[in-house]
């Protein structure tokens, strides 16, 4: 973990096609399929590398996640690799009745969720995804904050046996943690900083952010404990209540609503085992618009700066 | 086994349905008689199948994707010995294994979970796309109603099976022309049907769905079509062979009472001494 080095940045969606190229020379049974946005996916990576075992099932997403399902009962371990509108959208119900119903062995590799979508506007920022999916049993749910996490997730997803959801950006983010040192557990929060005025839960590209948010915090010595959420299903409850036990407090930083996702599923959480005051940050109940990236996260209110202000006040109030 | 057996069996096939719904109390009686015919062909003659094995790895695979006829599915299934007979009266009862719609977790020989209309063929062509990269011998049905090709996904997956030329495929196009609401035609006219599977690129075989020998002959031809799936398109009775229930809209998704289900029964049981006269 090296927060300050951040020279390098580069897109999850270029590390989900990157990590599919190098699992595809390990694993025969490894099927890669889109629907007609391999460029924009990164998996025109895989294509050219592996184009036997590439399929692109056209426009169709429906079909596409019927097709790995059926794929997967004969032994092959599908990625179908769409938006996460409509991967998660679009499909949803073939994902639920034809994958996770039968629990069927099928990796769902959705790009350019939240906002950080940008310019392509409202129609195409998903932000409910993380919500769609997990709700349904024995879905597994993955949301990595940079290269090395995301690549790690791909590989831990073809490892474990079931329906993994795997969402992903567009935008080209920092590298914050240590590709040599780095290890990845399905369901196991990280700890990033510790502290003990505030427990700080974020998730994908806010990961980043809240990092920054954390120094500006520090200097006004409130010193708060960060925790990376790169699984939102199963959640690491464990680590939700002892952190929170210790702060009294919980923040929740996404880009995605703050209906179902990270935000609800700790909420769930604490209300259960740990009550606590919750502070929910992330797109409020709203759809999206079309601008720059950079502009959009600091107009919803996502950046450092922002989520910064609003922690402070939150410290103060309670 | 000869047409005459065959027909006997279907009839067998048919009495498990009508014991399986009304023991249930619930269920659809009519799209079950009407596809029972070629469930039973499909399991007591065409497939490759072993009901001692039901995993067995070059299997042909069965797609119910109208998969609320599972009764004449779980019928065909117990009488081939995937299960006990017995069992098919647990039909849709808590704790069951025989859920009201297909489940491939815990019914032997269940190769895919569907009951939500439109998304099994697309899984029966991911299944025949598995076998053609593997270079597998074996071969894929599926059965759909005329009433499910409504459904936006059953065109997507044709298409995709055209244009990948899946002659290891073959879908069965059950066309009893009627469903919940009505003929098919009053709710939303899936017509031509062999037109638009053509049109799709398959090999397209109209036959009387109730007929062992146009069955037969049908699934024959589609076996040695090349470069292309095959639709049969199968035009059947609904509720054929239990006389109150032929043709009518209403036992679509209806169980009969037990009265009704001693009238069904004397039915079958005609039909059944009418063959062995034979």
């Amino acid at each position: 973990m090296s927060e300050l080095k951040q020279t390098e940045k580069i897109a999850t969606r270029e590390s989900y096609g990157n990590a599919l190229v190098e699992l595809g020379k390990e694993h025969e049974d490894l099927i890669v399929m889109d629907a007609d946005l391999a460029g924009a996916t990164k998996t025109d990576k895989f294509k050219k590398a592996f184009p036997d075992r590439h399929l692109n099932c056209g426009i169709a997403e429906a079909n596409m996640a019927g097709i790995a399902a059926g794929l997967s009962t004969c032994g092959k371990v599908p990625f179908i690799s769409s938006f996460a509108m409509f991967a998660a959208g679009r499909a949803y119900e073939q994902v639920r009745n034809s994958i996770g119903y039968p629990h069927l062995n099928v990796k769902i590799g959705a790009t350019h969720a939240g906002i950080s979508v940008g310019e392509d506007g409202a129609t195409h920022q998903c932000l409910e995804d993380l919500a769609l999916m997990r709700e349904i049993p024995g879905m597994v749910v993955m949301n990595p904050c940079d290269d090395v996490e995301a690549r790690a997730a791909v590989r831990a997803a073809y490892e474990h046996v079931g329906p993994v959801y795997l969402r992903f950006g567009r935008l080209a983010i920092p590298i914050i943690n240590d590709r040599e040192t780095y290890k990845f557990e399905i369901g196991k929060g990280v700890v990033l900083k510790e502290g003990c005025d505030v427990t700080i839960f974020a998730t994908g590209l806010e990961v980043n952010e809240v990092l920054q948010a954390a120094g500006m915090l520090e200097k006004d010595g409130i010193k708060p404990e960060v925790i990376n959420i790169h699984t939102i299903k199963p959640l690491d409850e464990e680590l939700v209540v002892s952190s929170v036990s210790k702060t009294k407090k919980a923040v929740t930083v996404e880009e995605h609503s703050v209906i179902g996702g990270l935000g609800s599923a700790v909420c769930e959480c604490l209300s259960e085992k740990a009550p606590a005051k919750v502070l929910r940050i992330g797109v409020q109940d709203v759809f999206g618009e079309s601008g720059p990236a950079e502009e959009l996260i600091k107009k919803y209110g996502l950046d450092a700066e922002s989520i910064y202000k609003k922690v402070k006040t939150f410290v103060k109030e309670h | 086994m000869t047409i005459l057996e065959l027909e006997k069996q279907a009839n067998e096939v048919r009495k498990g349905i009508v014991e399986a719904i009304h023991a249930a109390k619930s269920g659809h009686p009519g799209g079950s008689l009407s596809s029972a015919d070629i469930m039973t062909y499909l399991y007591f003659e065409e497939m490759n199948i072993d009901p001692k094995n039901p995993k067995m790895e070059n299997r042909d695979r069965f797609v119910l994707s109208k998969g609320h006829v599972a009764p004449a599915y779980y019928s065909a299934l117990a009488h081939r010995g995937f299960f006990p007979v017995e069992d098919l009266l647990t039909l849709r009862h808590t704790g069951s294994y025989l859920q009201g719609h297909p489940d491939m977790k815990h019914i032997p020989g269940v190769d895919m979970s569907s009951g939500s209309l439109g998304q099994g063929l697309s899984c029966a062509v991911g299944m025949a796309q598995a076998g053609k990269m593997d270079q597998k011998p074996y071969r894929v049905y599926a059965l759909c109603g005329d009433g499910e090709i409504q459904e936006g996904q059953i065109w997507e997956a044709a298409m995709w099976a055209g244009a990948h030329k899946l002659d290891n495929l073959t879908v069965i196009v059950d066309n009893n022309n009627l469903q919940i609401d009505g003929t098919v035609e009053e709710v939303c006219s899936p017509y031509p049907i062999d037109k638009k599977f053509e049109a799709f690129n398959f090999h397209v075989i109209n036959i009387d769905g109730n007929s062992m020998e146009e069955l037969r002959g049908a699934f024959a031809e589609a076996k040695a079509v090349e470069g292309k799936p095959t639709a049969i398109v199968a035009k059947t009775i609904k509720g054929k062979n239990v006389s109150f229930m032929e043709d009518v809209a209403g036992w679509h998704g209806k169980a009969p009472n037990d009265e009704q289900f001693a009238e069904a029964m004397a039915d079958l049981e005609k039909a059944g001494e009418a063959l062995c006269q034979n």
